[in-house]
């Protein structure tokens, strides 16, 4: 018989039940489920079927991030009846505005923890990989679904296993391998499928950086993602966490359907050209484009080592076309402002927003004009994603983002970090 | 007796329900009217209540909009036979109350227009004999009260 994957095993547990088998279904009891400004929308449907009290309020978490502050009297209506509800249901993690992006908010606050499974009524809640969690995204009814009562059913997914061997260089970023990885087999290459890392790469990705695979993973199609949590992942959650916890590994025979090998000490910074995450291109080949904005952050590239390696490519250097930078959370500010990372980012001429998604999904704080371009560091660049539908959209890492800043078109940071 | 409409590997939720409308479509009529527009024009034309869908790998690819899932129901489609089901798309089958099957073999021995019977759970096709293979209890139940919204109002008293 063959070995286990990582789904195969997390799923079994989270069910309740020995072992389970790719195509499988199971009833799953979630570890934690979160949802965000569409939590009045929830609601809504909650009501409709009935339910009146969320049945684990102590495993749910609420952020408010998607526009914050309110843009609008609609937006801070909505906001307004999301604090009600949270009081009437007694959830006490609940995040207020400014506080900064439900992914990183939890990560930051230790609330999944390695081997566990989380539900987001988000896309990217692949994110939680990063720790060695299933993260999936739900839809709304099934969120309301969970509220009333607290399982979901689940079809065990099939898994592939990518294999990221070597150390990337100076100037080249998680980002780009995730970049690469979608660039190379399109939006849809995961099939709904677990995404199953391994290899020798992650050791020598920072925290910060890991969050960016799984992450993006959203763009590749997966239904989750994973990377083998270590030492460096435990420690980070010694102080935090409030529960235990037993980390899976998937076994070296598991069943995967695809198996990829990636060597990533030749990847260049790479850009997605507008308006698809897969139109992926060298940085060099399209060096010299104009753009007309740069936005540094969101839950893919807005943590404080992207804002410290837009400082180091910004440092002593002035931008010259507007640059948004709104860190991932406040403690993301936090540091920036101890570190000195933020003054360097506001003395080349950036300027610095509420933590919280900004204009990644077109809320507001770095809208587009028509036919502008923006050079960001965000996951996704569909046509109208920003909120102007005439507008494009690259996406790069954090040093592309920088250094296109301080030329006003396409730019390869390497030159300014010899 | 479901008469069978029968199509190949890799169908995406483009040609089974195009993106263009899905904003401006409501009615049910309107949406089944659309089903398979860009695959099989015949299909929405002469499709029946108590056909079945049979399909070879990766059915429902691409974007998992919910209305490929729709279209077919309110087209009369309540069986989705495949060799195999984007993960989404499977998804949306059961929360929308539609059965998915899978089986591997049925797509390569039927073709459109044949008939197969449903007799003690089991699929009977051209002499030979599937067995259904049973979802767990509670997904069962999710389909049987015609999709995930209905089933929890049945359960906690909601109304429409
Ligand atoms: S930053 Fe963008 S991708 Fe991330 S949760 Fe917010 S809107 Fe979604």
């Amino acid at each position: 018989m063959s070995g286990f994957t990582f789904a195969e095993k997390a799923l079994a547990r989270a069910a309740g039940i020995p072992t389970a088998r790719a195509g499988d279904v199971l009833d799953i009891t979630p570890d934690l489920i979160f949802s965000h400004d569409n939590t009045a929308a929830i609601r809504r449907i909650f009501a409709e079927i009935g339910a009146t009290h969320i049945t684990r309020p102590e495993r749910i978490a609420i952020t408010l991030d998607h526009a914050v502050p309110a843009p609008t009297t609609q937006h801070a209506q909505n906001h307004a009846e999301i604090r009600e509800w949270v009081k009437a249901q007694g959830i006490k993690r609940f995040f207020e505005v400014g506080r900064g992006i439900c992914h990183q908010v939890i990560s930051e606050e230790a609330l999944i923890l390695p081997g566990e499974v989380i539900f987001g009524s988000d896309s990217h809640s692949t994110h939680f990989g990063w720790l060695g969690a299933f993260g999936m995204g739900v839809g709304r009814t099934e969120m309301a679904s969970l509220w009333a009562t607290g399982q979901l059913w689940l079809r065990v997914p099939e898994s592939m296993r990518i294999k990221l061997t070597g150390k990337p260089q100076v100037g080249v970023t998680a980002k780009d391998i995730a970049l690469h990885i979608i660039g190379c087999w399109s939006t849809s290459g995961a099939a709904y499928r677990s995404v199953e890392f391994t290899g020798d790469t992650i050791q020598f990705l920072s925290l910060d950086e890991r969050a960016v695979l799984p992450n993006m993973m959203a763009e590749f199609g997966a239904m989750n993602a994973y990377l083998p949590p270590d030492e460096a992942v435990f420690t980070y959650l010694e102080a935090k966490r409030t529960r235990d916890y037993t980390p899976i590994y998937p076994d070296e025979d598991a069943t995967y359907e695809a198996d990829y090998a990636i060597s990533v000490d030749a990847l260049e910074p790479l850009i997605a050209l507008p308006h698809q995450p897969d139109n992926v291109v060298g940085v060099s080949d399209v060096v010299g484009e104009p753009v007309q904005q740069a936005f540094l952050g969101t839950c893919t590239n807005g943590r404080y080592e992207d804002l410290e390696a837009a400082a180091t490519v910004l440092k002593g250097r002035q931008v010259r076309i507007r640059m948004i930078v709104i860190p991932a959370s406040s403690q993301v500010l936090l540091r920036a402002m101890q570190s000195g990372v933020l003054q360097t980012l506001i003395e080349a001429g950036a300027t610095i927003a509420t933590p919280g998604c900004g204009p990644c999904m077109g809320n507001h704080m770095g809208i587009p004009a028509p036919a502008e371009a923006t050079i960001s560091s965000a996951n996704r660049n569909f046509k109208g994603r920003m909120g102007t539908a005439d507008a494009m959209t690259y996406l790069a890492n954090p040093y592309v983002v920088a250094a296109s800043a301080i030329t006003g078109v396409l730019t390869d940071p390497r030159e300014f970090l010899a | 007796m479901m008469r069978c409409w029968v199509y190949g590997d890799d169908v995406n939720t483009d040609v089974i329900f195009p993106g263009k409308y899905t904003y401006t479509l409501k009615t049910p009529e309107e949406i089944a009217a659309k089903a398979l527009e860009d695959l099989d024009p015949n299909f929405a034309r002469h499709v029946r209540p108590g056909d079945v869908m049979v399909a070879g790998r990766n059915w429902g690819c691409g974007s998992s909009r919910e209305q490929a899932v729709t279209a077919l129901k309110y087209a009369g489609i309540q069986l989705i036979i495949a060799a195999s089901f984007n993960g989404l798309y499977f998804r949306n089958c059961i929360n929308q109350g539609i059965r998915p099957v899978v089986n591997d073999k049925l797509y390569q021995i039927l073709k459109t227009g044949d008939v197969i019977e449903i007799i003690d759970g089991a699929i009977h096709a051209k002499g030979q004999i599937f067995p259904i293979p049973p979802l767990s209890p509670s997904v069962q139940a999710i389909i049987d009260a015609g999709g995930l919204v209905p089933m929890l109002r049945q359960r906690f008293g909601g109304v429409r």
